[in-house]
């Protein structure tokens, strides 16, 4: 298959799945270089909307239905995952408090 | 039909771009939260919609659209949250051009008001004293006073 031969729709999900890309490495970088904690949590809570918009231009491209359910899937783990975070978050700074005090 | 599903790809991939391009290159974490969840939630929310204009099959976009909801209802709530967490951690650096921080200036008179009702509930039950000092570190209440 050359490129030729991809029709319109091929093209776009190529050309957004290569944007998509770009979204994640960027997105990890601030995984990465994130100052503090909540920093890179919500660098990971936009790789997980990343990954579930991935999941659905591969949908449109391979036309297979299976790719939304995953994408539902992963916006609830990450949204259960950025909510136990924030206890995890509130719950270590009330401690901190509690022995300074 | 393939124009609308190439216009929104295009246009989610371009909103979740601009989404992570803001993540990287604003200064502070409340602003990148705005750009992580307004832009990436739209960005995401319209790829999913060329999913369900596009793929064929039994009930397709009917989960694309909850998945499009689910999202909608979700991605504030957890912004809401890590936000308010790291602001009471005190893990949040504002931006040096910031101007105006009220909710600082209403934690600072919340302060007086929570110790003034905790000095009121001194005959409470030890367990509700016992939770609140747990869960709730001081000025977390999220009640203004009248006059702030």
């Amino acid at each position: 298959m050359t490129l030729i031969d991809l029709t319109l729709i091929e093209w776009v999900v190529y050309i957004t799945l290569a944007v998509l890309s770009l979204a994640i490495g960027a997105a990890f970088t601030r995984v990465l270089r994130g100052p503090s904690l909540p920093d890179r949590v919500v660098a990971l809570d936009l790789v997980a909307y990343l990954a579930m918009g991935f999941l659905g231009a591969y949908a449109v491209l391979s036309e297979q239905e299976t790719y939304i359910d995953a994408a539902l899937v992963l916006g609830l783990l990450a949204f259960l995952g950025t909510v136990a975070v924030a206890r995890y978050i509130e719950r270590v700074e009330s401690n901190e408090s509690q022995t300074e005090s | 039909m393939s124009i609308l599903v190439s216009a929104c790809l295009l246009i989610g991939g371009g909103f979740v771009l601009v989404a992570a391009i803001g993540l990287v290159r604003l200064p502070d974490l409340l602003m990148r939260m705005h750009a992580a969840t307004k832009a990436g939630t739209l960005g995401a929310g319209l790829l999913l919609a060329a999913v369900a204009f596009s793929v064929p099959g039994d009930g397709v976009a009917v989960k694309a659209v909850a998945t499009i909801v689910f999202l909608l209802l979700t991605a504030p709530i957890a912004s809401h949250v890590i936000a308010r967490s790291a602001y009471y951690a005190g893990d949040i650096k504002l931006w040096d051009k910031t101007h105006l921080d009220e909710l600082a200036e209403a934690i600072g008179s919340g302060e007086q008001d929570s110790a003034h009702r905790a000095a009121m509930n001194q005959g409470n039950p030890p367990r509700s004293s016992a939770r609140a000092s747990r869960v709730d570190p001081p000025g977390t209440n999220d009640a203004v006073p009248a006059d702030a």
